[in-house]
């Protein structure tokens, strides 16, 4: 049952990716990269990694793709049915795109990867918030200030005229 | 499903494909949706990575950082998008060689 519900999560993250990238309308591109990024929080939660599960519902979902799909909105006038948009070299990216997921699955199967085992925790919430107000204290507050920048610069960048 | 190498071949795959989009999309909100994608992958290596070392929480701060970049990385990235449309009424990548008209 379990291995069912994790490839069936399998299967939406890749068939949908394989939607974004392949789909003529971007409008559907983006609905299919928001099965993907469904798709990777059921992955998280395989991975024992239910609150990033959550960040990634709460700010990939819910910020970047409504922040993507505002961009589509913008960028094309919406009565025009000129949404879709083409794509160039197809024969030469597929080959290189192959080429290179073949060459990284070589190296993934072929490397002999140490692990260690590990208990399943209770959940990872406190160790996350223990570690970001101790051992990673730093580069949290630069990342607040790399937020601040980034809407700042957003906010001046996308002005009309100034 | 409780291999490594699993989820190492579900980023692999999302990488290629995100690889693909960059390459090969001539609209730039497609370009972003494909660097979308290929920071995905790296997350679930990250966290793929974690969970097999004895579930190493600094993979999981690490996954965090890369979530807050890509929210930074979008905003800014629409805003230059949306700026690209207004000079140049287009947001075709080919067509968009200069940052100014």
């Amino acid at each position: 049952m379990t291995d069912l519900a994790f490839w069936i999560m399998v299967a939406l993250t890749l068939g949908s990716a394989l939607v974004v990238v392949l789909n003529k309308n971007l409008i559907y591109s983006a609905v299919a990269l928001l099965f993907t990024l469904i798709g990777i929080a059921g992955l998280y939660i395989f991975l024992w990694a239910d609150f990033l599960a959550g960040v990634q519902v709460a700010i990939y979902i819910g910020g970047i793709l409504v922040l993507i799909l505002f961009g589509i909105m913008l960028t094309h006038k919406i009565i025009s049915v000129d949404i879709s948009h083409t794509s160039i070299q197809r024969t030469v990216g597929t080959f290189l795109a192959l080429l290179l997921i073949a060459f990284l699955a070589w190296v993934v199967v072929r490397t002999p990867w140490l692990t260690s085992p590990a208990i399943e925790p209770q959940g990872t919430v406190t160790a996350i918030g223990r570690s970001l107000m101790t051992d990673y204290l730093l580069p949290f507050e630069v990342a607040s200030v790399l937020l601040l920048g980034a809407l700042i610069g957003a906010a001046m960048l996308s002005r009309r005229d100034s | 499903m409780d291999q490594l190498s699993v989820y190492l071949l579900v980023g692999v795959v999302l990488f290629g494909l995100g690889v693909f989009a960059i390459m090969t999309r001539r609209n730039a909100v497609a370009v972003l949706m494909g660097v979308e994608l290929v920071l995905n992958a790296a997350n679930v290596n990250f966290i793929a990575f974690a969970r097999f070392n004895g579930l190493a929480i600094s993979g999981h701060i690490f996954a965090l950082f890369v979530i807050v970049l890509a929210a930074a990385e979008a905003a800014v990235a629409l805003a230059i998008i949306i700026n690209l449309y207004h000079n140049f009424h287009s947001i075709n990548v080919e067509e968009a060689s200069s940052l100014k008209r």
